[in-house]
């Protein structure tokens, strides 16, 4: 018996054979996550339709783009690169932007949506253990929206180049220094070098947090998620005129400075240096990372024990 | 080994005591019916069983510990702990692939075969189905699974008559073969008589009466006694007694039924009304006691 053969349009992505024996070899991990995209379509669905707005307003404004090419040759060389690569960076910020919203609201339902449907005590009753079920969870946000959000930028980008060059060609001009100026390799290498250690890495205890709250909360999971570390930080700036807490999340979102170096420039610029040395010393990364983890068995033990709401 | 063993099993809510020391004993390929009033605790028990709520005191479910093996107890045991905890946005065909995919006694064949004699399409979306397709599809799902424990908690609320039938009717046919065992809750307690081997009363998180049904069937007689009989039936101590249309029905316990023959009508007690005499209303209450003594296969 093969669990593929049937019509089901997203269950072509492995092929498995079973033995007949009794007892069947099971990827529970494979298949839990594989259930968390059945159940969550915004995953794919949101990115895909941000790639499609964005295409459609590159599209109408490609237009413009021969009289732009011919402007540039008064301007330096600096400045050609912002005005052409501009829609890059743009359409690669919205797909992390993206990324990061569905990643938010997903972890945040993950837990709390199974227990609010009572759906809960249909998963306990197969052989799916409360850990299995939680790092599947954490491997959305942490894993396939990086990964997604990667692949559909490279390929809005692709696309990009691919109309943008047809338009010129289509006016008769070179596309040569368009194409001397968007390089879609280091972009894409860049993406995928911010996404793993910011959206991934640093970002992991914010993730954490959230599916924490949402196996905890009995409703309002996004209050719960939020008001705690914004009264945190203000009580600390009202007790002691400080604001380290709050300085500490910001640099942990933004990735701070000493660990990826960007100064201000988006992550795709070629000038931007990898310093991943530098940035695996960094100790708001280990403590980072230590603290997603004690988040994460948090939410193994409430899983465990928690009764549907 | 026996299928499930407590001993001293409790469970409070706050001030609430769910289950007030439970000792509990169901042998493999028993049917057991669990009934009782609402809050007596039957789910809380279950709960236990399956690994979903912790306790106090001791449990064995095929020799593991419930509420720290949970998952690989899971392999064993499935349940229905409830009509419509189907996650309303999967699809049947999905359903089907992930049970395949965790469950390594999953027959996938079989699922579909118990599916084939229903309406429900591959395709459909579980919130599109009837509440009756949601306990077929789910009974489906569970009936594929070989398992050695079946758990069924309310299995059939809110469903119409039909259906009722038909589900108690597919489990006893496609399902059972003596090796499992079947742990059932319900209120609708008539339809389940002939399919129990054994029955359990439950009241304010105590077991009050357990019996298996043959001992049910020897041991106690109701018998609709002539009017004029009514000092020589009194005479046999009745443990319960009550009116039915201008009439008096006594129930007996362990009285000789060539004793009983000359008083009027006798015949086996129903467990409704057995239900009722043993826990129903409080005048039943210290005749309840003593009818809490049999030694059946659940204590």
């Amino acid at each position: 018996m093969n669990t593929e053969s049937n019509a089901v349009p997203d269950s072509s992505l492995h092929a498995r054979d079973m033995a007949p024996a009794v007892e069947r070899a099971t990827r529970p991990f494979y298949w839990s996550v594989r259930r968390e995209l059945w159940e969550n379509r915004a995953i794919y669905i949101a990115p895909l339709a941000g790639a499609g707005v964005f295409l459609f307003g590159f599209m109408i404004s490609l237009g413009r783009l021969p009289g732009k090419m011919r402007a540039l040759s008064a301007i330096s060389e600096a400045q050609q690169y912002d005005v052409i690569t501009m829609h890059y960076h743009v359409a690669a910020g919205l797909m992390m932007a993206i990324g990061l919203v569905v990643g938010v609201f997903y972890s945040l339902e993950a837990l709390h949506g199974e227990r609010r449907d009572r759906s809960i005590l249909f998963w306990k009753s197969l052989p799916v253990s409360d850990v299995t079920t939680v790092l599947s969870k954490a491997t959305i946000p942490l894993m396939v929206l990086p990964l997604l959000t990667v692949a559909l930028t490279v390929a809005l980008q692709f696309i990009m180049l691919l109309l943008s060059s047809a338009v010129l060609a289509g006016h008769g001009m070179s596309v040569a220094t368009y194409w001397t100026q968007v390089s879609l390799l280091q972009m894409s290498l860049g993406l995928f070098y911010h996404l793993f250690t910011v959206h991934v890495l640093l970002h992991a205890p914010f993730y954490c947090w959230f599916l924490l709250v949402s196996a905890w909360a009995r409703r309002a999971a996004f209050l719960w998620a939020f008001l705690p570390p914004i009264a945190i930080g203000f009580v600390e700036k009202i007790a002691f005129n400080t604001s380290y807490f709050a300085e500490m999340l910001l640099s942990q979102l933004s990735g701070g400075s000493e660990a990826v170096p960007m100064a201000g420039r988006m992550p795709i610029d070629p000038g931007m240096q990898f310093t991943p040395g530098h940035f695996l010393l960094s100790p708001g990364l280990w403590i980072g990372l230590a603290v997603a983890a004690a988040f994460l068995a948090g939410a193994v033990r409430l899983r465990h024990s928690r009764e549907p709401i | 080994m026996a299928c499930i063993e407590a001993r001293g099993l409790r469970k409070a809510f706050g001030a609430n005591v769910a289950l007030d020391g439970v000792n509990l004993r169901v042998e493999e390929g028993r049917i057991l019916g669990i009934i009782g009033p609402n809050g007596a605790g039957k789910t809380t028990a279950l709960n236990a069983v399956l690994g979903l709520t912790p306790y106090q005191g001791e449990l064995r479910v095929l020799g593991r510990d419930p509420w720290t093996e949970r998952d690989r107890l899971m392999r064993d045991v499935c349940f229905i702990s409830d009509v419509a905890v189907l996650p309303r946005w999967i699809r049947v065909s999905q359903l089907l692939e992930y049970a395949a995919g965790v469950h390594p006694r999953f027959d996938r064949a079989k699922a579909e075969g118990f599916l084939a004699k229903t309406t429900i399409h591959r395709s459909s979306k579980v919130r599109e189905l009837s509440k009756g397709m949601v306990a077929q599809l789910h009974l489906a799902v569970v009936m594929a699974i070989d398992a050695r424990l079946l758990v069924l908690d309310e299995p059939t609320l809110g469903l119409d008559i039909l259906y009722r039938k038909q589900f108690y009717d597919s489990l006893l046919n496609d399902y059972y073969d003596r090796s499992r065992t079947i742990v059932v809750t319900t209120h609708q307690v008539e339809e389940i008589q002939n399919v129990l081997t054994d029955v359990m009363f439950m009241d304010r998180g105590r077991i009050v009466f357990g019996c298996s049904m043959e001992e049910l069937e020897s041991r106690y007689v109701e018998v609709t006694v002539n009017p004029e009989q009514l000092a020589a039936a009194r005479g046999l101590k009745p443990f319960h007694e009550r009116q039915a249309l201008g009439r008096s029905v006594f129930l007996f316990d362990s009285v000789a039924r060539e004793q009983l023959a000359g008083l009027g009508e006798a015949r086996t007690p129903s467990i409704a009304d057995l239900f009722v005499a043993v826990v129903g209303n409080n005048t039943g209450k210290s005749a309840a006691n003593s009818a809490a003594a049999p030694k059946g296969a659940v204590r």
